[in-house]
């Protein structure tokens, strides 16, 4: 089991081997409230890190996501388009957004750790 | 003032409450130099008989639409109003309320808006509406961006048979943003190849229908044309009167519909302010601009109505919404949707087919008058004329004014630089017109030409 | 009360009212028609619509009771004190109402020949003479339908006016973190890009961090004032003077007009754009969601570019122009709607403003800030300002009054409902935690606004008490409890289906 990574922006990314999996993290999750819609990137598009590449939205609130990593989207998770909730329920596992090949790996180095991403959090409380 | 209840005590008991003895102390974080004097030389307020007397005086210089034969369209119809919609539009309840973001306190707006997205979706053949526009013109040039979001796709193109203040409007409206616009000339004969035109820049085709010079088109081959190069169709209905008796734009194939609400509960103002319906796919729906009410339960299991999909909107997306539209035409849409209530599918049906049936009556009396040519070849309740030997449709406009005769639109005064538009003259004939009205038009026409 | 069970399902004079597609009867007329003459042949070129729409049939009867019933769930204006921040909601007139029906101005075709509606055209004009006259400004563009129109319209016009003069770079919009959503919406629309300006301490413009952000891209820059947290920028002199000098436009959203109305002049404070919201400062009705009408007036540079069409006073009385050609100089950026304007509301607002006067307008915003600061004054030891005052027409409370209580902005203002009072806004402007916006306007008397402070100390007490259950569950003793806004927007539920809407 690889470690997640954490960008300021609140998405995760775990990465095994050469591929991504790409999602947002519990604060996120719980600062939008019950979420009702989720967009998710098309297989094959070529992102670069930062780029807007989701949408999350709650009843009152939008945002964009931005993806933590340079590369190509492999798979997008089609439940939680149909399920936005999964994502409040399950935000960091069963509710990634998508799979990215990573074209540039080294970015990575960049994101923060699991202890630094809470270290973080507790700032902005 | 009889609009401002405080007494003097009251003010001096309040600048107490606060602990100031001045109310010019409420003011200081205003600039002294740019603090007026108690007047700025404009005039006193009032009394009601006073302000009534002006307005009366300025009704007087008009020439009203009860008090002449009547034969005016172009986008602003003059159907006849029942009695029971403005009776119930004054209700306080309505008139005075605000938006309904507190769905608590605002279930009769909310519910309304419910019914009038479902009849706006019925008529249009389409399978969702939201809550209003400003108006057709508006709401026209906002599906055109719409269009461009969904597809993709910068280019607009506009068909010959739109109104041409809609074109207008829409031109203007991409003036300054990525997306641009090619309208077609103006169409009398409904001849124009818009097909040929449509590339894989196209994000839509905007037509008309019935068209500005009020002819009817069969959409499906341009709907086919339009899906099968990927984009989309929007077609544009300026009197909804005519979807009691022709075929609905969703039923030929388009993907958004905009019709001007006007002709239904408003009577004409002046043409000002209008109604923007706009329907669209469901699949569309998070493209669509303006508000949208949807059916939830409350706590207690019961059904009610909220606003929803507000995501889209400037109060949560701001630069990023699909428009900056906030107020809307509510009051109208309840307007609206109230005559269609009293009308139904029955006394819609009656309303359009007695429109059409005068509008053919009146055309087979101009048949017999000499040095008119009837342009349309199939129309709703409008349809354009020529005059012979280029008779100017204007100058014949003001004579039969002169005469008291109301007698349509001439085509000019849209398109001042097309001579061949001189003769042409749009004339409308709805519910309203008397086999009087028409035999006045007749005999004053007989007369100047 | 809420757990009375009737029978039907009315309690009293709350009536459940099922949807028209809910009481329709194939045949029922609502209306009656005259017989059509006999058609022989139809002119629908083959379109004759095939199969029926599905619309009602109801009697007149049965529609008079449905939207009754209807008006009935909805709080107005004319129900009681409505204190919603940022909306102006004060006493509609109703010789307005009045005026507005006169068969000679509602009975009225846009396109009938100039001379017949000489008292339109002078309605419009005599409109603008006011709103001139009130603002100083030398120009007025009339026709836009709302106020984020006339945003868009002030924008349009600036744009055209850059790129007229070599400076079409100019793309960037300068716009307080405080701004209402519709100003960053209507720049974008205009191809501007926003770049948001933070506030100082004291709920301002930050100027030295807002004057960092000028440079010659910068196109204009966009503040309410008052702006949205109730507040006069104080700085606003040196605002205008520091944007002219930088080359660019000072728009200034006119949504808070009200309260300065007859008192100060737009065009002392080195605005060149402004729109008027008529539904607002001039008390025409707001409908539940309009028409407004959304006049913008502008400078002497921007003016030549105002849109079509417009009146002038020609030499055979006044003249409505509709093609730029028409008038020497004139660079109309082009048309921003259908016809000529919002002309419905246009004698509404006039009705108002001869009413009022020039004397009238000017005590009536006096007022407005007077009961603003009464109502600061008398809660600010409760509920906790945001800022200091005095304020002008609204005051700004944030939730820190709530904190450990568990009770939120919004249970407060479900609680206030069951009071009877329409809740102020909530959570706007963004700039403040929680925010209470609070609005009273002129029209309220003291006994009214006594009545409010009343309930809502006793209701602040309440929550500090830890009665937050009560708070939750409100409000109970209206039509309908709190709606499930999550089920509305993750399923829509946008129209009436047959068999798919039942009632629970």
């Amino acid at each position: 089991m690889s470690e997640m990574r954490f960008t300021k922006d609140h998405e995760w990314i775990k990465v095994e081997g050469s591929t991504g999996t790409v999602g947002i993290t519990d604060y996120a999750q719980h600062a939008l409230g019950d979420l009702v819609f989720v967009e998710v990137p098309e297989a094959g598009r070529t992102l670069k890190q930062g780029d807007e590449c989701a949408v999350v939205e709650s009843v009152k609130a939008a945002s964009e996501v931005y993806s933590p990593a340079s590369g190509t989207v492999v798979k997008a998770n089609a439940t939680i388009a149909d399920q936005p909730g999964l994502v409040n329920e399950s935000p960091e596992d069963k509710a990634w957004f998508f799979t990215i090949t990573l074209s540039d790996p080294s970015e990575l180095a960049g994101l923060m750790d699991r202890a630094a991403y809470d270290e973080y959090v507790k700032g902005l409380e | 003032m009889r609009y401002l209840p405080h007494t003097e005590s009251d003010r001096r008991a309040m600048l107490a409450a606060i602990g100031i003895s001045d109310v010019e102390q409420l003011f200081a974080d205003v600039p002294v130099s740019a603090r007026q004097a108690a007047s700025f030389d404009l005039p006193a307020g009032q009394g009601e008989m006073a302000v009534e007397r002006a307005f009366t005086r300025m009704a007087g210089k008009n020439l009203s639409a009860g008090c002449a034969p009547f034969f005016i369209g172009a986008g602003i119809y003059r159907h006849h109003v029942p009695a029971a919609i403005d009776q119930l539009l004054s209700r306080g309840e309505f008139l005075t309320s605000y938006t309904p973001y507190q769905p608590e306190v605002s279930q009769g707006t909310l519910q309304y808006l419910f019914e009038f997205q479902t009849q706006v979706a019925l008529l249009t053949g389409m399978e969702v509406a939201n809550a209003s526009m400003y108006d057709g013109a508006t709401a026209c040039a906002e599906a055109a961006v719409m269009a461009a979001r969904i597809t993709k796709r910068p280019r607009v193109l506009l068909s010959g048979s739109l109104h041409p203040q809609y074109r207008e409007t829409t031109e203007t409206f991409l003036k300054y943003t990525e997306l641009e616009a090619e309208a077609l000339s103006p169409d009398p004969l409904g001849m124009e190849d818009l097909i040929g035109r449509i590339d894989s820049r196209t994000a839509c085709v905007v037509v008309q229908n019935p068209g500005f010079f009020g002819g009817l088109q069969d959409l499906r081959p341009l709907a086919e044309a339009c899906h099968a190069d990927g984009a989309l169709l929007m077609v544009m209905v300026a009197e909804p009167v005519s979807l009691g008796l022709v075929e609905s734009p969703g039923a030929m194939g388009a993907d958004i519909v905009v019709v001007e609400g006007q002709s239904l509960g408003m009577g004409m103002n002046f043409g000002g302010p209008g109604l923007g319906l706009f329907a669209t796919r469901d699949k569309y729906v998070r493209q669509m601009p303006g508000r949208i009410v949807g059916q939830t339960v409350d706590q207690d299991g019961r059904r009610g109505f909220v606003l929803t999909l507000s995501t889209r909107e400037q109060h949560i997306r701001r630069e990023k919404a699909t428009s900056n539209i906030c107020t809307n035409s509510g009051l109208c849409a309840l307007a609206f949707t109230m005559h269609l209530t009293l009308l139904g599918e029955t006394g819609l049906a009656r309303l359009a087919h007695l429109n059409h049936a005068l509008a053919v009556r009146l055309e087979s009396k101009l048949r017999a008058v000499k040095g008119i040519k009837v342009l349309s070849q199939s129309y709703f309740n409008e349809f354009a004329v020529t005059f012979a030997d280029d008779i100017d449709a204007t100058a014949i406009v003001e004579a039969l004014a002169a005469k008291g005769i109301l007698a349509g639109v001439p085509a000019a005064r849209f398109f001042p630089g097309w001579p061949e538009l001189r003769p042409v003259l749009l004339l409308a004939v709805t519910e309203t017109n008397t086999e009087a009205d028409m035999d006045a038009l007749v005999s004053a026409l007989n007369e100047v030409l | 009360m809420s757990d009375i069970q009737t029978i039907s399902g009315h309690r009293g004079l709350l009536l459940e009212e099922p949807l028209i597609f809910e009481q329709s009867s194939p045949g029922r007329d609502g209306i009656d028609l005259p017989e059509a003459p006999p058609l022989d042949l139809d002119r629908l070129g083959g379109l004759a619509r095939k199969a029926p729409i599905g619309l009602p049939d109801l009697s007149e009867p049965q529609m008079v009771r449905h939207y009754t019933r209807l008006s009935q769930k909805n709080y107005g204006i004319d129900s009681g004190f409505y204190p919603l921040g940022s909306c102006t909601m004060k006493h509609n007139p109703r010789l307005s109402e009045k005026v507005a029906r006169l068969p000679g101005l509602a009975d009225l075709h846009p396109f009938q020949p100039q001379s017949t509606i000489q008292g339109a055209l002078e309605v419009i004009d005599l409109l603008a003479f006011w709103l001139k006259g009130l603002t100083g400004m030398p120009a007025v563009a009339m026709s836009p339908a709302a106020g984020a129109h006339g945003e868009w319209c002030g924008l349009m016009a600036i744009r055209a006016y850059h790129e007229d003069h070599g400076q079409g770079h100019r793309r960037r919009v300068l716009v307080p973190e405080s701004a209402h959503g519709t100003n960053p919406a209507s720049a974008a629309m205009c191809g501007f890009t926003v770049d948001p300006v933070p506030a100082n301490a004291l709920g301002r413009v930050d100027v030295e961090a807002f004057k960092a952000k000028l440079g010659d891209d910068v196109a204009c820059i966009m503040v309410t004032n008052p702006n949205t947290c109730g507040l006069f920028e104080t700085e606003i002199l040196e605002i205008a003077k520091a944007t002219h000098e930088a080359g660019a436009f000072f728009y200034c959203d006119g949504a808070n007009y009200n309260a300065i109305v007859g008192r100060v002049k737009i065009s002392d404070l080195g605005i060149d754009c402004m729109h008027i919201n008529l539904h607002k400062t001039f008390s025409t009705p707001h409908g539940g969601g309009g028409p407004g009408s959304g006049p913008t007036v502008l400078s002497d540079k921007l003016a030549p570019y105002a849109p079509l069409p417009f009146v002038v006073h020609g030499q055979n009385g006044l003249k409505l122009i509709e093609h730029a050609e028409e008038v020497e100089g004139a660079r109309p950026f082009g048309r921003v709607k259908g016809f000529h304007g919002q002309f419905g509301v246009f004698i509404r607002a006039l009705a108002y403003i001869l009413s009022m006067g020039g004397d009238g307008m000017r005590q009536a915003s006096t007022d407005a800030v007077l009961n603003a600061n009464y109502l600061l004054a008398r809660l600010k030891d409760v509920l906790t300002a945001s800022f200091d005052g005095p304020c002008m027409h609204e005051c700004l409370f944030d939730d820190r009054f709530l904190k450990d209580t568990g009770v939120s902005t919004l249970d407060f203002a479900k609680m206030l409902i069951d009071e009877g009072f329409h809740p102020m806004t909530m959570y706007f402007p963004l700039v403040v935690h929680g925010a209470l916006l609070m609005e009273p306007t002129e029209s309220e008397t003291k006994e009214t606004l006594d009545g409010f402070i009343r309930v809502v100390l006793g209701l602040a007490a309440k929550a500090k008490d830890g009665q937050v259950e009560d708070f939750k569950a409100a409000p109970r003793l209206t039509p309908r409890r709190r709606l499930d806004e999550t089920l509305a927007a993750r399923t829509p539920v946008l129209r009436w289906k047959p068999g798919a809407n039942s009632a629970s």
